[in-house]
């Protein structure tokens, strides 16, 4: 369970979270829409210890993410996330780049890390890239890569900060049907997304951010159906 | 048709010369790289304003000409009573002398690296230093390492002023050469065909890396 109680982050000047109350249980798929800078990408950096928090707090299984004694690194296993840039390591194949954390970071030999490897890529249809460097692959396939290196160390909660921001227009399909994918098979998920018919489809719920605040949370036929929230209103009025 | 008093021995004495020079470079650069990166990441990790007295030392290495260096870092030595030999004070100052270079082509390196690229690694539960050893230093190491192989020839060539310190290195045996025989060109002919003997694999393996990296 991720319990966000009362948070707030500032940027210089600018309040960029004003104070955050949310709970996402297990299991639960929780996608949040809203305007540039609104604060929802910070929110995900903030949950993972990315960022620090200046009020409030963050509780992901019982673990206080900024307390002092809190060993970010041990936490952040539990933690996948994947971001709009893809982020692949240029200089690893395919194969190397979800290896590496395992290895390193787990302590697994290196058969039972390909093993897993292996296992995820081929889950999310990269099974026959192993041994390609990520500048050899389309936008799509090094996004759908970066989801597999995440899930290969085996997260409870997987954050998608837009990740289909950066792709191109036909690549976009074949990233959302991965998160589509896990959704179903019961992951934790917490997606910032502009992709408004996933966020309808795939969400048990969806939160809207205006900034700084979260001005809305429902289930997804409530909120597409029946938004309450007037910034809501008109921001879904602009994205239909 | 072609007639020329040098000897054999004279190629020998070449040759040491060479040798001199090599040997200078080798631990000048080997040591001025090791402490360019430290310095680098050091320069790296503090931040423009607390890295200012580093940067200001390494700015007077990287202003003052290497020759004036090597005289007062000899006159230095012999004021503290330190006893080097000649090709210590070469050494150390060639050192220090390569480490600016260094220091600035580490943290060019450095800053070519993606923030985006190391917020992945760390969100995947790397700590700062595997993160430093297994993404950030192979792609800073391919970013710099034209840059390097360059400083690194440079060093070589700069070496020849050490002679100043009484180090017969390869330009020096080539000038007593030159003085006893009096056939400066032919001399200083076979003496540029040395340097560049050795310049010329240094080059070709930063051109190999460079090509064995490319794929990715």
């Amino acid at each position: 369970m991720i319990e966000i109680e009362n948070v707030r982050k500032s940027f210089g000047q600018l309040e960029v979270l004003k104070g955050i109350n949310l709970t996402v249980q297990k299991g639960e798929v929780l996608t949040i829409i809203g305007g540039s800078g609104s604060g929802k990408s910070t929110l995900l950096t903030c949950i993972n210890g990315l960022e620090t928090i200046d009020a409030g707090r963050i509780v992901v299984d019982g673990t206080d993410v900024h307390a002092k004694a809190t060993d970010l690194n041990k936490l952040r296993r539990k933690l996948g996330i994947v971001f709009q840039q893809f982020n692949a390591f240029p200089h690893l194949t395919v194969l190397e780049n979800v290896m590496l954390a395992p290895v390193k970071v787990l302590g697994q030999s290196k058969a039972e890390a390909e093993a897993m490897a292996v296992k995820q890529l081929t889950h999310v249809g990269l099974g026959d890239k192993l041994s390609v460097y990520p500048s050899r692959m389309s936008g799509g396939q090094q996004q759908r890569m970066a989801i597999a290196r995440a899930l290969a160390m085996s997260p409870a909660y997987m954050l998608f900060d837009e990740v289909t921001s950066a792709l191109d227009p036909q690549l976009v399909g074949e990233v959302l049907d991965t998160l589509r994918m896990l959704a179903s098979e019961g992951m934790t998920m917490i997606c910032v997304t502009h992709e408004m018919k996933f966020a309808r489809e795939v969400s048990d719920r969806v939160a809207f951010f205006h900034k700084g605040v979260m001005a809305e949370i429902a289930p997804p036929e409530q909120l597409f159906g029946a938004p309450k929230d007037p910034e809501l209103q008109t921001f879904l009025a602009a994205t239909h | 048709m072609f007639d020329t008093a040098l000897t054999l021995a004279d190629l020998g004495f070449l040759a040491k010369g060479a040798a001199m020079t090599l040997a200078v470079t080798a631990v000048s650069v080997l040591a001025g790289t090791i402490l360019g990166v430290v310095f680098g990441v050091l320069r790296n990790q503090l931040g423009t304003y607390w890295s200012l007295p580093l940067t200001f030392l390494l700015d007077i290495f990287r202003s003052v000409p290497l020759l004036i260096q090597l005289v007062l870092g000899n006159a230095l030595q012999s004021i503290l009573k330190l006893g080097w030999a000649p090709f210590t004070t070469s050494c150390v100052v060639l050192s220090l002398y390569t480490a600016a270079y260094c220091t600035e082509i580490v943290r060019g390196g450095i800053s070519a690296v993606p923030t985006t690229t190391r917020r992945a690694a760390r969100s995947l539960g790397m700590t700062w230093w595997q993160d430093m050893r297994y993404i950030v230093a192979p792609l800073a190491t391919r970013v710099s390492l034209p840059a390097w192989i360059g400083l690194t020839l440079g060093v070589m060539k700069d070496s020849a002023l050490v002679l100043w310190l009484g180090l017969i290195e390869l330009l020096r045996a080539s000038q007593i050469l030159v003085t006893r025989l009096q056939e400066p060109l032919f001399i200083l002919l076979i003496c540029g065909a040395i340097y560049f003997i050795i310049s010329f694999p240094i080059a070709r393996l930063g051109g190999y890396l460079e090509k064995r990296w490319s794929n990715d």
